[in-house]
């Protein structure tokens, strides 16, 4: 699969899917929706858990992947960016986190295939995605006692480690580390992903993507985009690249450190912008897309695709600006030590 | 584009790239319990935050690297690991640089590693424990992404002859690069620097040794660094720093030159390598080099010479070697004003006009100085203190300006006109925010305080300035700024009009200021605010977007603010008062106090009010937010306010051991009784007059009016009201002028500052000596200062022109009940602000039910009653209670 993925990557730049939760907020679902039959009796409150859907109204994410295909995704991502134990304890489903990943892949994989079939000169594929989890482990939630840790390394390898087996159980392609606030937590996904290549035997190729919080251009946990690109290089990955928090026009400056620096592919999905005072997202598809340009006239980027308020259109528009343009070059000597 | 050889990237929250070009790279050794008995001492009695402060000295030291080590047998070194590097991973000033995680046991490596984000350092493995194990480890290590340190030592032991380093070395590297994959830029080879001069023939080449093997590695092991543990190699000279230094300084000098390129060293334990005295420098090559048979006598016989010299100041002052340029914008950065009048001029005859100092180095300086404190690496007093270093600078250069009449170019952003209101006294703000503004470059026209309104516009009109700024703390200033807003628009002026000051706010702007002007009127939160809105007003391209987005701000806060007026219920007068608190007076005798009429205080002893000081207050005022103690540990401004905290009690033990300002008191207490809302003192004209709350009520909950805490006329109780008025700012002037010709803001504002401190204190410490021995109700009473923090006590003290008594024209009637101006040399200006500024006056309550309250918002009934109560035009009435009318 990578010996595929690198042919294409340095023929043209890949189109990376846009927004889930955007597009599940259409359906203006309802709590019955989460819960389904299969949670009907659920001890806690279900409503907002997307990664559910895939479980309960599998139909609903099918069509959505399916529609960032049709707007030009060459990969799209699983519903599971919640999908670990961690995350899922605050609706109490840990143990609903296998079938969750698991679903989640068999569904996106379907419709790649599908579609795949179809028009065979344009393979799809799709990245199980991996998020941050909603704890940090390098940063203390209790403000009196700093040296306090919410989950351990450990724990964060344990779960990750369940994720990855899920996903690929599923058939995913790419597994894609997704909206890293905390370098470490990233660390942990990665020592877990390593340790199931070597249990497993099997090797899947490796996105990375980072999230900036502020105009200061550092993580959550502090860092800044080079020493995050430096803290997470010992892995041969396929891509490394930004995500969410910012909008398009405020990332540049970091993804032109990521460009230089990198030897490996670098991707960026922004968001449509940053959120309005009712926490709403209003970049169109063309304002949106005329920032992107931006990346792409100074040959910044190897993947391209939307977070938070990206729909369909976005990616339609952004998929045919990126024909325009050549991928970022990855040097040779950078790519030595992958 | 990008080459990889030989460079070594590591990272904490920042990177750090050693490349062939980078100079030796710094490795603190300080955070070590091996090497270190302090340290020891602290992890072992867990004084986590001293051995936090150990890291940032040597952050601050100019570590580059931070060595962690708790290879002791006393301690828990996987748990102490642990703690130690999550609470440095919350100090973003040390976790900027990365992490050595140093032990010799692989549980605590590995536990290391699991706690730390950025790619650190591993020290060290080695094949000690066979081929199996060090392929483990460094799997291991490749897992976690850090770089590691290799020693040099294998199953038969550790290398001590050139011979073997490179044997060992080899072989390490082939292992790691072959087998285990290992990116070779991410090796540290550490060949052993051992002892020299130890008496021993087979220690003589010890040195020699160490260069050798390492010019071996730096030639043939591609990409691999190599480090050591420096002061080793002077272990026979403990107790002599002048050689050791000298030791450590000439072995980096050949050391370096070989290829070492990072090491262990305590950056105080070496000195210049140019600047050792030639004859110990001399005999010291003479060992390292291993030059003559008789070499280490001849160092013993110089080290004897030198025993007991003093050993020299341990301040870093590398930075002194830089150019003049450079020194004068370190000095600016970190606030040092020890040199800096010597560099000014130094620098001013490297310049053609000495305008260009200003323009250029100072200026580079202070660019720096706002670029960091709008990213909120620095802090206000760091920025005060940077301030204080170019007024000094600008101080000496300013005759020669003046000489050379070149000063009439000016590259000011802008010039700025700051006053505090007339009737109000308080300028510690103001003040922060002159300091700040002018160290973004605009030239600020302070006024001082008590001005006038019309003194403000003729000097802006005058001085043809960009902006005005009006400050005030107490709530008249709020009318005083209306006012002076209506003014503006009458002489037609355009300038835009700032407003700030504890007691304004964005509503009170939008609402009562803005709309009295017609040009760009800015409510400014804090000092830190105000650079952004001053320079967005002056920017010509950013004005017109940032006045439109004031003005829709403003307007939608009116439209809410209309919206909100009628959502709140209010009852009438007659209803708030039937629904009075109902005290049982019946079974209750007030205390009596000691004595009745006053009792005056002079030269009160400041010492003993020191202890009394609530701090998180003095924080707030230079906008380092959090309470104390835990500021001091705050992870964010921690280091600051530990900073700042020093420097004021440095500057307190000074104002109380030269008697810079002399503390007066009065207290009285009154027999009293309450007649509705107003409360009657025994013969005595004079009447004190309160306010009632009027907002409805649940179930159970009263209308408060202060009055309801002293007995009634009709209970036929004999009560007691008590007042006091205390300072602690006579003498303040003469210092404050001349902290202000020395250029020296940061004093000026930390003595103003420390005084309002004193006075609140003095207020505390005086209330409790109320509470235990003038009224002495609560003999028994035993609080520590967070109990009084938190009031804790019996009693309440409320101070007129506050929530629970909100008119300032009672304190007229205080103090002549006092008779506070004779007694204390308090004065009242029109507003009825206290002068000096450090001043706190109000009443005493003693029933054990009365608590503090705010009035709230009251409705016109009320007014018209209280008017006529104090005989007064209800107009007025209005005016001085203006921010407690429930309507317009």
């Amino acid at each position: 699969m990578q010996t595929l993925l690198d042919q294409i990557a340095r023929e043209r730049i890949l189109i990376l899917d846009g927004a889930m939760g955007t597009m599940i907020q259409r359906y203006k679902l309802e709590e019955e929706d989460f819960r389904g039959e299969h949670f009907k009796n659920h001890g806690s409150p279900l409503k907002g858990n997307n990664d559910l859907l895939s479980i309960t109204r599998p139909e609903i994410i099918q069509e959505i992947h399916r529609q960032y295909f049709e707007a030009g995704a060459d990969i799209i991502e699983t519903n599971t960016f919640s999908g670990t134990t961690i995350a899922q304890a605050d609706y109490h489903l840990e143990d609903a986190v296998y079938a969750i990943n698991y679903e989640s892949a068999k569904i996106a994989k379907a419709v790649a295939e599908e579609i795949t079939k179809n028009e065979p000169h344009k393979p799809r594929f799709v990245a199980g995605a991996m998020g941050p989890t909603n704890r940090t482990c390098s940063i203390s939630p209790d403000v009196n006692d700093p040296g306090y840790r919410a989950v351990t390394f450990d724990g964060l390898v344990k779960a990750y480690y369940e994720q990855v087996q899920a996903l690929t159980d599923g058939g995913v392609d790419i597994l894609l580390v997704e909206t890293i606030f905390d370098t470490l937590n990233a660390k942990a996904a990665l020592f877990a992903i390593q340790s199931f290549f070597e249990d497993s035997g099997k090797t899947y190729p490796v996105m990375i993507s980072g999230t900036i919080t502020d105009a200061s251009g550092r993580t959550l946990s502090g860092q800044t985009t080079e020493a995050f690109l430096i803290s997470l290089s010992h892995v041969p990955l396929f891509s490394i690249g930004l995500n969410c928090a910012l909008g398009a026009k405020e990332l540049r400056p970091y993804l032109q450190i990521l460009a230089k620096e990198a030897p490996f592919l670098v991707s960026a999905y922004p968001n449509a912008g940053l959120p309005n005072e009712f926490g709403a997202y209003d970049e169109t598809p063309d304002i949106m897309g005329e920032q992107i340009r931006e990346f792409l006239d100074l040959g910044l980027v190897n993947i391209l695709g939307g977070c938070c308020g990206t729909t369909p259109d976005h990616i339609k528009r952004i998929a045919a600006i990126a024909k325009e343009y050549k991928p970022r070059k990855v040097e040779l000597s950078m790519m030595e030590h992958r | 584009m990008v080459t990889n050889d030989h460079i070594l990237k590591l990272s904490g929250l920042e990177p750090l790239i050693i490349t062939h070009e980078s100079v030796f790279v710094n490795i603190g050794e300080r955070t070590n319990v091996t090497g270190s008995k302090v340290f020891l001492k602290m992890i072992k009695e867990e004084r986590f935050e001293d051995a936090l402060s150990v890291a940032m000295d040597q952050v601050r030291g100019g570590a580059q690297v931070l060595d962690v080590n708790m290879d002791e047998g006393m301690i828990d070194g996987e748990k102490s690991m642990v703690k130690f590097l999550n609470l440095i991973a919350s100090e973003p000033e040390i976790s900027r640089i990365p992490i050595m995680i140093d032990s010799s046991k692989w549980e605590i490596i590995e536990a290391g590693l699991k706690c730390i984000q950025g790619k650190g350092i591993v020290n060290s493995i080695s094949l000690k424990g066979g081929e199996e194990e060090f392929i483990r480890q460094a799997s291991l290590i490749k897992k976690y992404g850090a770089a590691t340190v290799i020693m040099a030592f294998d199953e038969k032991g550790q290398a001590d002859s050139y011979e073997r380093r490179i044997e060992i070395c080899q072989r390490c590297y082939d292992i790691l690069v072959n087998v285990v994959k290992f990116n070779p830029n991410d090796i540290i080879f550490d060949p052993n620097i051992f002892p020299v001069a130890t008496g021993m023939d087979e220690h003589k080449n010890n040195a020699v040794d160490f260069f050798q093997a390492t010019r071996w590695i730096r030639t043939h092991l591609k990409g691999a660094h190599v480090s050591g543990g420096v002061s080793n190699v002077s272990f026979s000279f403990r107790g002599n720093n002048l050689v050791r230094e000298a030791m450590h300084s000439a072995f980096l000098y050949h050391g370096i030159k070989a290829g070492i390129d990072m090491g262990i060293v305590n950056p105080t334990m070496i000195g210049v390598y140019d600047d050792i005295e030639k004859e110990l420098l001399e005999r010291v090559e003479d060992v390292l080099l291993n030059r003559r048979e008789d070499a280490t006598e001849r160092l013993l016989e110089y080290a004897e010479t030198v025993k007991g010299v003093a050993k020299r100041k341990e301040e870093d002052l590398s930075w002194r070697n830089q150019s003049v340029q450079e020194r004068l914008k370190y000095a600016l950065i970190k606030g040092i004003v020890d040199y800096i009048d010597a560099d000014t001029e130094e620098c001013r005859q490297l310049y053609e006009r000495p305008l260009e100092v200003i323009e250029g180095p100072l200026m580079d300086g202070m660019n720096v100085v706002g670029d960091l404190f709008g990213a909120g690496k620095m802090f206000l007093p760091q920025v005060v203190k940077s301030a204080r270093v170019m007024k000094k600078a600008v101080a000496v250069l300013l005759p020669y300006i003046e000489a050379s009449k070149a000063a009439g170019a000016s590259s000011k952003q802008g010039k700025i006109l700051l006053a505090t209101v007339k009737g109000d006294v308080h300028d510690i703000g103001k003040n922060i925010v002159g300091v700040v503004l002018g160290c973004n470059n605009f030239e600020i026209i302070d006024l001082g305080v008590m001005v006038p309104c019309e003194k403000i516009l003729d000097a802006a009109e005058r001085e043809q300035v960009d902006i005005i700024g009006l400050s005030g703390l107490i709530t008249p200033s709020l009318d005083e700024m209306v006012f002076v807003a209506k003014e503006m628009k009458r002489r037609g002026m355009k300038q835009p009009l700032l407003i700030g000051g504890a007691t304004t706010s964005k509503i009170h702007t939008a609402v009562k200021i803005e709309p009295n002007y017609d040009h760009p009127t800015v409510h400014v939160l804090d000092a830190s605010r105000s650079v952004p809105v001053a320079s967005s007003l002056l920017n010509k391209d950013q004005r017109a977007n940032f006045e439109k987005n004031i003005r829709e701000e403003y307007e939608m806060m009116r439209k809410r603010h209309q919206g909100k007026q009628i959502t709140k219920d209010y009852i009438s007068l007659e209803q708030a008062r039937s629904n009075k608190l109902q005290l049982n007076w019946e079974n209750y005798t007030p205390p009596k106090p000691a004595f009745t009429g006053v009792k005056v205080f002079d030269h009160y002893n400041l010492s003993e009010l020191r202890t009394y000081i609530d701090w998180t207050p003095f924080f707030s005022t230079w906008e380092l937010h959090g309470k104390y103690p835990n500021i001091l540990e705050d992870s964010v401004v921690g280091t600051e306010a530990k900073t700042l905290f020093a420097d004021a009690n440095l500057l307190l033990d000074k104002i109380i051991a030269e008697q810079w300002l002399t503390a007066k008191a009065v207290v009285g207490f009154f027999p009293a009784n309450s007649r509705e809302d107003d409360i009657l003192i025994k013969d005595n004209p004079h009447v004190l007059h309160h306010l009632r709350q009027q907002n409805k009520k649940g179930d159970g909950l009263a209308n408060y009016c202060l009055s309801d805490y002293i007995a009634p006329l009709d209970s036929g109780k004999e009560d007691y009201i008590g007042g006091f008025a205390v300072t602690t700012g006579i003498g303040i002037e003469k210092w404050l002028k001349y902290f202000e010709e020395q250029h020296d803001d940061y004093n000026k504002i930390m003595l103003a500052a420390l005084a309002d401190r004193l006075a609140e204190a003095f207020a505390e410490r005086m209330h409790e000596r109320v509470r235990k021995e003038f009224w002495g109700y609560a003999k028994a009473e035993n609080l520590n200062s967070e109990d009084l923090i938190r009031e804790q006590y019996n009693g309440i003290r409320p101070a007129p022109g506050y929530p629970a008594c909100p008119d300032h024209t009672e304190k007229p009637a205080l103090f002549q009940l006092l008779d506070a101006e004779k007694n204390t040399d308090i004065r009242l200006t029109e507003s009825y602000a206290m002068y000096p500024a450090s001043s706190v006056s109000g009443w005493y309550f003693s029933h054990p039910d009365s608590k503090y309250f705010g009035i709230g918002k009251i409705s016109k009934d009320q007014i018209e009653d209280y008017a006529q109560r104090k005989n007064m035009p209800v107009t007025d009435a209005e005016r001085w209670l203006q921010s407690v009318l429930n309507y317009e």
